[in-house]
């Protein structure tokens, strides 16, 4: 069964240290250097919507302000341009919260999509205000790299959630 | 508000709306923005972020590494051995340039004494190597090995062993980073070999380079090799930078268009070698003070009467 609001699966509450984690683990895997090997998915934009989809009153603007400091630091791009573009994609993310969990997952992830293109295009035109060059349209093949994971990565995140599968009959849920 | 005495409940307390925290992060971020664009005064911010983010950086590092290590000891004994004769082969074939090297630079150096000439100033390198590309997609630079503790500074020329390759433009305790030529933000003078035309080559994105300012009927020929002029005081001239691959000359408009490609492998990676800074050129003349002030026509000078 889903995790979804219209599957009554119902989760434990989330651990705040867990969620810390997987933020700074998703830091890690980002700064990975691949180079500029396209569809490299942005770990940390995802991992954000994601706490910022279920989580919305732990994790918001101010965790994406954050990270993208420390992004924009570890990517040596320009201050600021991380965090501009992470602080748009967690109003968006929160914002969106209570209808995108209705869905099943598979639409959760076309809600998901354009919010991480509206993200990347938030950084293109900043750069490009900047005067720096064009990346090329390969580079927005990190959304949809990052959009198909959001399947396996549901279920990861949400693993320390999920309840036991026996059923208890004196349980009163 | 307490009616009774007693607290609202706490959870509908959220802080402030949405939208109000969306207008203070964003303001912040474009702050930053400027402050980093315009005003350069965060580089101590990212100087010291990014050297306690270095053994991080380096742990990550180390699965590609790995498959870097486990892809070369694969790779097959054969095309090594054929690598190693190429070498074998480059070296007998460079060797009578480099046996003559010496006498030819004593024989210089006299030769320059003789003419009173400012001696040619000898460059010492640094051998670095290229640890990856940085992951900023919006421009061309990478990472090297080496930073100010071994004496790399800002501005030092990074060449291979064909052309130059770029720039140092920020220096970290352990490692520095280098701006490539093909960066759009880059420029380098440079002359033409052929004929010791001079110009300005800037980087023009995708890998390609564009020499700039030159008028539509200028001797540029496709096939040219550029070389450093070295009128920037950076790099030392007579260093091959690029050629020409392609040359638009479009009467309506006063300057050609000249597409370059670098020589050396500058989005490869490897080995580079980091030239030592040169000394500082003669400072240029001031500007030619306006004329002093003449009495125009029209105009009485008065004196100072105490």
């Amino acid at each position: 069964m889903q995790p979804t609001h219209s599957s009554r699966r119902i989760l434990l509450p989330v651990r705040n240290w867990f969620i810390v984690l997987t933020l700074f683990l998703a830091l890690v895997l980002n700064l990975v250097p691949f180079g500029r090997f396209p569809g490299i998915p942005d770990w940390v934009a995802l991992v954000l919507a994601f706490w910022c989809i279920h989580q919305p009153l732990k994790v918001g603007m101010a965790a994406g302000f954050l990270l993208g400091l420390a992004m924009d630091v570890a990517d040596a791009s320009i201050m600021g341009q991380h965090a501009l573009a992470y602080v748009l994609l967690a109003f968006v993310a929160a914002g969106w919260s209570r209808r995108v969990l209705w869905f099943p997952l598979a639409q959760q992830a076309l809600h998901v999509l354009p919010m991480l293109l509206g993200m990347q295009l938030v950084m293109l035109v900043t750069r490009m205000i900047a005067g720096a060059e064009f990346p090329g349209v390969l580079w927005f093949l990190s959304s949809f790299t990052a959009t198909l994971l959001w399947y396996p990565i549901t279920y990861v995140l949400l693993t320390p959630q999920f309840q036991p599968e026996d059923k208890d009959v004196h349980r009163p849920i | 508000m307490s009616v009774v005495g007693h607290a609202p409940p706490p959870f509908f307390k959220r802080g402030p709306a949405p939208l109000v925290r969306l207008a203070f992060f964003v303001s912040l971020s474009l702050v930053l923005l400027v402050a980093d664009l315009r005003f350069h005064t965060l580089e101590w911010a990212r100087l010291a972020v990014a050297t306690a983010a270095w053994p991080l950086q380096r742990v990550t590092g180390i699965p590609i590494d790995a498959a870097g290590d486990v892809g070369g000891y694969l790779s097959r004994q054969r095309s090594l051995l054929g690598e190693n004769e190429e070498m074998r082969r480059r070296q007998l074939g460079t060797a009578n340039l480099l046996l003559r090297q010496d006498h030819l630079e004593q024989e210089n150096k006299r030769l320059r004494a003789l003419l009173e000439m400012r001696e040619r100033q000898p460059v010492e390198g640094r051998i670095a190597e290229i640890l990856y590309a940085a992951r900023d997609p919006f421009s061309r630079r990478v990472i090297i090995d080496k930073g100010s503790h071994q004496g790399i500074a800002p501005g030092q020329a990074v060449v291979d062993d064909i052309g130059v390759i770029g720039q140092v433009t920020r220096v970290f305790p352990l490692t520095s980073e280098v701006l490539l030529l093909t960066d759009k933000e880059q420029a380098i003078p440079v002359a033409v070999q052929r004929n010791g035309l001079r110009a300005v080559l800037a980087g023009a994105g995708a890998g390609m380079m564009e020499l700039r300012f030159l008028a539509a009927n200028a001797e540029v020929q496709v096939g040219d090799i550029l070389v450093t002029s070295g009128l920037d005081g950076v790099y030392i001239p007579g260093l091959p930078v690029a050629k020409v691959v392609k040359i638009d000359r479009d009467s309506s408009y006063s300057f050609a268009r000249i597409i370059c490609a670098p020589l050396a492998g500058v989005e490869r990676h490897g080995l580079a070698l980091v030239l030592g800074g040169r000394t500082a050129l003669p400072p240029q003349p001031d500007d030619v003070p306006a004329t002093p002030d003449q009495p125009t026509r029209g105009k009485r000078v008065k004196k100072k009467v105490r």
